[in-house]
């Protein structure tokens, strides 16, 4: 793989948040990720694209160890959140989760009002003063842009919202817990346009203070969000550059091909 | 506030640990429930089978007071009510999953559903009570024998009492088998009615196996209303109207004749040793019926 | 073509009419005790004392004693069965011991209640010298109960979405947290239902009461769990098999008192869940 280097990198300087050295993975006998390095810069949106089944999910799910949950699957290399190995065996998982939010490609609000999910994390945290509580609900529902929509129907059930405003009350609840580095599973899949269009607009004022990582839905979608772009195909990584090079200037051919719509 | 250093552990850490382990150890209490109920039968039984030769014991007389245990008749007695019984509820207990499943407008369903669900509810001293006052006589005037508590008795009580069990278990057999089949058959000319008897069902074989399995387990531990119909003559069923005629089974004479003997005795062991016989016995058919437990499953997704 | 249709409609008469035959038995059985049973029932008969040899009087110390180790059942039965549910479904993963613990659950279920009537005499009357006790009745009902508890508690915890979990894992959120802000809180309904499913069984059964609690006739309520007690199916037992001369009306109201006791819990059950099915958020 071609090293990027300082003239066509602007992040290549700032420290990495997410370091991803040497992974692989298998899940039973089946590999799932083959040798992946990766440094995950801070305060910018990085996007993993490439056709289903590229290993991109599986990678994010990697960086806050919610594979952990699956049975029969093992993992070798490091991966390092601000330089501290999150695999490491004196690690509270808890915290690591805490630190590192994700958002699922479906919206999975849990049983409960709008006020409870957002409240989940910070509960289960041990927060339980309530103007504190008060505090973040309002902070986490800004800024995933939802406030607006929901301020008076704080005490509905969650399900009664729609679609999008499901969607967006999912990145509220794992802002909640103020994560510094923010996992995006396709979270726009299943909206409409407009509501998409509200979710990246939070992500851009979201990254002056997280670090994004998404698998975004489509590659249009990748281009616009896209500071860093890592193409993944059949569990390898095969180029990582920033967005407008990758989209512009892809170094592999299986990369153009991919951009060109040849495949996937 | 939130955050601490990621090898941070909070204090509801250790308490969690705790409830951990506790149900982990709930979890495995129930094979320890299962030794427990064995070695306590042997403790008690083993004796038994030490003391009284096997002549005594394999024999065909059940005369405690007279130093014969002969356990023959008592098997034999439990063997023939609940064949008996199978032989009533399987027929029975297949139609009404058939009709349920395959047949049965939805109102049927509603109504037959929460019906068999009241029988499986229903104290089997109180069937055993209905049995005896009600189903007794009847047999008795209809088929003009001399006593109406006879093992036929006893067997028709059972079989009802198997039914919800049969009927449910099959019920999930049939409902296991494919869509696709049912449509395939369909699509090929046959009735509905020719692909329930050579598509669905033949299907649903293993399942319909497990639920006689089971029927039989239920009905060779039924204890109270056996001893309230079959008037307990402890006899070798050996003749052709041995049906029709008292029987004792395994589980009556534990629950009859346990509370007159003296702890300790030959006779109280032997009553153990009965025991002992049934639990073996019901283990066997419930090991066979489970064996699906045994075949490797694989879970997908996140659990 | 015409045959075939011919035997299908002969077939679905044949089936519905066996269907019947299942079923018209069990409206004859609760009919027959309602029927028979109503004029006995009283508020004297059901909060007196019997007297005269049984004969007449009350069945107020069976329906307590019924009520008292059911309740002591509920007491062991839930904690343990609820527990090894949750082992069960949020634990355990597949392994042999894991299946060694499934089987010995539909083993326990399998066991006859005569021979846990044994083992509880064994264990608990004798070596443990709990005596001829509600305390061992109680326990030897729990254990009995188990089976029922545990796979009905477990269905309900893996009815209740995996994602909810994978959610409350990602939010942070231990395992426990998840089971008992999550996942329990949904699975209640149905672990009720289960639990009274499993208690009304155990309210009705006789076997295994037989040698570790009960009394033939002993006309005072229990004081402590050291106590015998009476208890309704044994009484039914008791005067309709060995007290020559009963009125018969007594005994179906005995039995009538019983069969609506298991048939209310039984109904009550089946209420929770139904009503618990349409107002899942799932």
């Amino acid at each position: 793989m071609v090293m990027n280097t300082p003239e066509d990198d602007p992040f290549i300087d700032r420290p990495a948040k997410v370091q991803i050295e040497n992974v692989s993975y298998w899940y039973g006998d089946q590999l799932r990720l083959r040798n992946i390095s990766l440094d995950i810069p801070a305060n910018a949106i990085t996007t993993l694209i490439g056709p289903t089944g590229g290993g991109k999910s599986t990678l994010l799910r990697l960086i806050n160890r919610l594979n952990d949950l699956l049975e029969d699957t093992r993992m070798v290399g490091r991966i390092l959140l601000d330089g501290q190995d999150i695999y490491a065996p004196e690690v509270n998982v808890s915290e690591l989760r805490r630190r590192v939010g994700i958002v699922f490609a479906l919206p999975l609000p849990l049983p409960g009002t709008v006020r409870e999910n957002v409240l989940y994390g910070p509960k289960l945290a041990g927060v339980r003063d309530p103007t504190r509580l008060e505090e973040i609900l309002v902070r986490s529902l800004k800024q995933a842009a939802l406030w607006d929509e929901v301020k008076d129907r704080l005490d509905e059930p969650s399900n009664a919202l729609s679609g999008g405003q499901q969607q967006r009350l999912c990145i509220a609840r794992s802002l909640a817990m103020e994560p510094e580095v923010l996992l995006l599973d396709e979270p726009t899949s299943g909206l409409d346009p407009i509501s998409t269009g509200k979710v990246e607009e939070s992500l851009f004022a979201l990254k002056k203070h997280y670090t994004i990582i998404m698998v975004p839905h489509s590659i249009q979608q990748a281009a616009r969000v896209a500071d860093y772009a890592a193409f993944f195909l059949g569990g390898e990584l095969v180029e990582h550059q920033p967005g407008r090079n990758i989209f512009t200037a892809p170094r592999d051919k299986r990369t153009e091909d991919y951009i060109t719509g040849r495949f996937g | 506030m939130l955050k601490g250093d990621l090898t941070t552990r909070t204090k509801t850490y250790q308490s969690e640990a705790v409830i951990e382990s506790l149900i982990r150890v709930l979890g495995f209490s129930t094979i320890g429930f299962v030794v427990l109920i064995f070695l306590f039968l042997l403790r008690q039984g083993m004796p038994f089978f030490f003391q009284v030769p096997w002549a005594n014991f394999l024999g065909t007389r059940w005369y405690p007071t007279f130093g014969l245990f002969g356990t023959l008749p008592l098997i034999l007695g439990s063997i023939l009510v609940t064949l008996t019984a199978i032989v009533i509820a399987l027929p029975l207990g297949l139609a009404t999953a058939v009709f349920v499943r395959e047949v049965a407008p939805n109102w049927a369903r509603e109504v037959l559903k929460p019906l068999i669900e009241v029988l499986a509810g229903i104290p089997s001293v109180v069937l055993g009570f209905f049995g005896m006052n009600i189903v007794a006589p009847l047999v008795r005037t209809t088929l003009d024998v001399p006593t109406g508590l006879t093992a036929f008795t006893g067997a028709i009580i059972l079989a009802y009492m198997a039914l919800p069990t049969i009927v449910s278990v099959a019920e999930d057999a049939l409902d296991a088998v494919p869509k696709s089949y049912r449509d395939a058959g369909l699509a090929l000319g046959a009735t509905k009615w020719q692909v329930i008897w050579r598509v669905v069902v033949p299907a649903a074989r293993s399942g319909i196996v497990v639920a006689v399995m089971l029927g039989l387990g239920r009905a060779i531990g039924e204890t109270m209303a056996v001893m309230m119909v079959t008037g307990n003559a402890a006899r070798m069923p050996l003749t052709l109207d041995s049906l029709f005629r008292p029987v004792r089974t395994m589980t009556a004479t534990i629950a009859a004749e346990m509370g007159e003997v003296a702890q300790g005795s030959v006779h109280f062991q032997a009553l153990f040793g009965i025991g002992i016989i049934l639990f073996v016995l019901t283990f066997l058919i419930n090991l066979a019926a489970a064996r699906p437990i045994f075949q490797k499953r694989r879970r997908g997704g996140l659990r | 073509m015409g045959t075939r249709f011919i035997v299908q409609r002969v077939g679905f008469v044949m089936l519905s009419l066996i269907a019947l035959a299942v079923v018209v038995p069990i409206l004859v059985i609760v009919g027959v005790i309602v029927v028979r049973g109503i004029g006995a029932i009283s508020w004297e008969f059901l909060t007196t004392m019997p007297h005269d040899g049984m004969k007449a009087g009350g069945i107020l110390p069976t329906i307590v004693g019924t009520l008292v180790l059911t309740f002591g059942t509920a007491v062991a039965a839930i904690p343990v069965g609820v527990g090894g549910a949750i082992y069960l479904s949020e634990y355990a993963r597949d392994t042999l011991f894991t299946r060694a613990i499934r089987l010995a659950i539909v083993n326990l279920a399998g066991i006859p209640s005569v021979v846990y009537g044994l083992f509880g005499l064994g264990l608990f009357v004798l070596f443990l010298h709990f005596g001829t006790s509600i305390l061992a009745g109680s326990l030897t009902l729990a254990i009995m109960t188990l089976p029922v508890i545990i796979s009905t508690s477990e269905e309900a915890l893996r009815a209740v979405p995996t994602e909810y979990r994978t959610v409350i894992a990602s939010l942070g959120g231990t395992r426990w947290q998840g089971i008992h802000y999550i996942v329990l809180p949904q699975a209640l309904p149905g672990i009720i239902t289960g639990v009274i499913l499993g208690l009304l069984r155990a309210a009705g059964e006789t076997a295994p009461i037989l040698f570790t609690v009960s009394a033939f006739f002993l006309p005072r309520l229990p004081h402590s769990p050291f106590d015998r007690t009476m208890a309704l199916p044994y009484h039914l037992y008791v005067i309709s098999t060995q007290v020559p001369g009963m009125p018969h009306e007594i005994q179906y109201g005995t039995a009538l008192v019983l069969l609506a006791l298991v048939l209310s819990m039984n109904l009550v059950a089946t209420l929770i869940r139904g009503y618990f099915r349409r107002r899942r958020p799932w």
